[in-house]
């Protein structure tokens, strides 16, 4: 298979592409910008829709109209831009409709920085947007993984007729490595039956919507969509899990951190100290049952994050507290080292 | 005898939410009047505010979108930005287009989205009850102006056609009214011509439609007629903006404007 | 001969039809309600209408309509 070296950001755009997206809408914001530059130079020649909204908050409207009428749509940012981004979001998942968001993290709160961060986790993954409802979450952890989880990402989106999101980060986007694109069929799923594409005197006319006056049909569209969330925790949940079968500590992390945290791992095993790595490739649904697979010899467990600590929180609920969960993080832009990651295995180590 | 007036058929056959006298009734018809005549129906997408307006999908038998407050137009951009082909109209208020929506009505002027924007000014935010529009008129009652809108604390009304006509991407800006007959035949009118616009490709048509809201106003459907006329009309002067067509205010050549 | 009818379930009685008729011939009435409670628009003398469709034209309901 062709391999081609490629950056992080550009990956996700190349790939967003072949995978049938038609349009882009977006508004410049480090660290994800060259995704922008990319679809720019590349969409109209895929005969697609580039165009730079004048908002982050119209861009994902824009997004929102072209899903309306059954079109692969999708529109990327960076933390900040996302928060604004909330609103459409919101109305994305409550109308029913596929649409793929990326969020390329940098540090928060505020304006923050443009360093690598994982600090929007508790937003995608618990409140993006007001209202009872959830997005699929991919967190990729190489520039391969944002090509294989943009794809999915439209697929699923298409599938269960939600917004999916690809969480990466600065280090992500800006990272090159060689990747292979697979093999994709953008029109798996028939629209037919709900797109908003113009009746043409042949059916009822389709209302996309999101506004239920009465509220037993607001509550029975939810429970009917949270069937579909059900399904999604139970065949959608992808893990990997490295050196975890004989494990005393097992690490946690995902995205750019597991890289590091890998690393760590290593070291430690080459110390003698049973360590393993579990890291969830989705983070909405969350991988309850990988993650207990992986923790079954584990006495402690180390949630490694690019935050002030998200994620420990869904992996104590995973495992119920059966075990303490400890935490170590980095924040504002600041990417932990294997070293000190290592300082920390050998910390609680010593006290196994 | 012969039926010389009946609903359109694009007008779903249903009874409205709309308060007695609300002039959204006439405007809906008229659109859809224009609808028929062009035979566009099936063709058709149109996209909802947030708003009094806000179930008219329920109402337009062609296929609908709500959009979130203010978002009308971003939502119809990617609407027809993906099918160029279809006839794409937003139908928004004065608070959805002209205070939370401003940037994107600006914008989708600025880029000459080739759609058609129906905007609704009654100077008053109906659907919350009554408060302060953008549009609300110096010394008009509302519930956030309990004084009457005083310039000073609370800003000047925004003039929506005249601000849009100044952006080279607007292909037609007119502002009509639905107080009398002869007035809805000129709205009607600029309906039509907004949609061939769009047929015809040549950029962002917007029509401001001066609509009553006789429940706010506290006043009966006559009287709030009435108040149109003498208060809201002399304030937004009704008439051609930009055209053009007419060249009334030519779109900018290159090298005025600098765009394209 | 013409002849407007007013859908009487679909009136609001906001009387918008009674000022736009030339004739003066529309009227609401003034006894009897549709079941919304509206005191609905009725024509006072079918002889004289011409059929010109003002009243239907300001009606925001679509709840009336004429033949000629």
């Amino acid at each position: 298979m062709e391999r081609n070296l490629m950056k992080g950001n550009e990956a996700l755009a190349e790939a967003a592409i072949r995978a049938g997206c038609k349009c882009f809408f977006g508004y410049p914001i480090t660290p994800q910008t060259e995704l922008a530059a990319y679809m720019a130079k590349r969409m109209h020649k895929a005969g697609g829709v580039f165009l730079q909204a004048e908002s982050e908050i119209a861009a994902v409207n824009m997004v929102l109209g072209a899903a309306s009428t059954g079109v692969r749509a999708m529109t990327s940012s960076s933390s900040p831009g996302v928060s604004l981004k909330s609103e459409g979001v919101s109305y994305i998942a409550g109308s029913d409709l596929p649409a793929v968001i990326i969020n390329v993290q940098r540090g928060g709160p505020g304006l923050g920085g443009i360093q690598p961060s994982q600090a929007d986790y508790w937003q995608a993954t618990k409140a993006l947007g007001h209202g009872d409802f959830q997005l699929i979450v991919y967190a990729p952890a190489s520039v391969q993984e944002m090509v294989d989880f943009v794809v999915k990402a439209f697929d699923r989106a298409d599938k269960y007729r939600m917004p999916a999101m690809i969480l990466a980060d600065g280090l992500l986007g800006q990272m090159m490595e060689p990747v292979s694109f697979p093999e994709i069929n953008a029109d798996a799923y028939d629209k037919s039956s709900w797109a908003a594409d113009g009746h043409k005197f042949k059916r009822e006319h389709h209302i996309i919507n999101s506004l239920y006056l009465k509220p037993d049909e607001l509550e029975n569209s939810i429970v009917e969509r949270y069937k579909r969330y059900d399904i999604i925790k139970e065949t959608e949940t992808d893990a990997e899990l490295y050196l975890t079968e004989d494990c005393d500590i097992l690490l946690c992390a995902f995205g750019a951190t597991a890289r590091v945290v890998k690393s760590a791992v290593n070291d430690a095993r080459a110390l003698g100290i049973k360590a393993g790595l579990f890291r969830p490739k989705t983070l909405w649904p969350f991988p309850v049952k990988e993650i207990n697979e992986a923790a079954k010899t584990a006495k402690t467990l180390l949630s490694v994050e690019m935050s002030m600590g998200q994620m420990v929180d869904d992996i104590r609920l995973a495992i119920n507290c059966s075990r303490p969960v400890e935490f170590y993080g980095r924040t504002g832009g600041v990417i932990p080292t294997p070293a000190e990651v290592l300082e920390q295995i050998k910390r609680i180590g010593g006290t196994l | 005898m012969a039926v010389v007036f009946e609903r359109p058929k694009s007008l779903i056959d249903i009874p409205t939410h709309y308060c007695p006298g609300c002039t959204h009734g006439i405007v809906h018809r008229i659109l859809c009047e224009v609808i028929d005549e062009m035979g566009i129906e099936g063709d058709t997408i149109g996209v909802c505010p947030v708003g009094c307006s806000v179930m008219a999908y329920d109402y337009f038998n062609c296929d609908m979108i709500e959009a979130a407050h203010g978002r009308a137009p971003a939502v119809a951009t990617g609407v027809k930005r993906t099918n160029p082909d279809k006839f794409v109209f937003t139908y928004q208020g004065d608070g959805d287009l002209a205070a939370i929506g401003t940037a994107e009505t600006v914008h989708v002027a600025a880029r000459g989205e080739n759609i058609v924007v129906i905007f609704i000014n009654n100077t008053i935010y109906g659907m919350t009850g009554g408060q302060m529009a953008p549009t609300t008129l110096p010394g008009q009652v509302t519930q956030t102006t309990p004084f009457g809108r005083d310039p000073e604390l609370a800003g000047y009304p925004v003039r929506v056609s005249e601000m849009v006509s100044t952006l080279s991407g607007c292909a037609l800006a007119q502002r009509v009214a639905v107080d009398s007959v002869p007035h809805i035949r000129e709205a009607k009118k600029a309906i039509r011509k907004a949609f061939e616009n769009q047929k015809a490709g040549k950029g962002l048509s917007l029509v401001e439609v001066l609509s009553t809201c006789p429940t706010n106003w506290g006043l009966t459907p006559i009287e709030a007629i009435k108040r149109l006329q003498d208060e809201m009309i002399p304030y937004y002067p009704l008439g051609v903006y930009k055209d053009v067509d007419e060249g009334v205010f030519p779109k900018h050549s290159d090298s005025e404007g600098g765009e394209k | 001969m013409a002849k407007m009818t007013v859908i009487t379930e679909r009136c609001k009685g906001c009387a918008l039809c009674t000022t736009a008729c030339p004739k003066k011939i529309v009227e609401l009435q003034k006894e009897h309600r549709n079941k919304k409670g509206y005191f609905y628009a009725v024509c006072i003398d079918q002889e004289k209408c011409i059929g010109c469709a003002m009243c239907a034209i300001m009606c925001p309901d679509c709840a009336i309509t004429v033949e000629k």
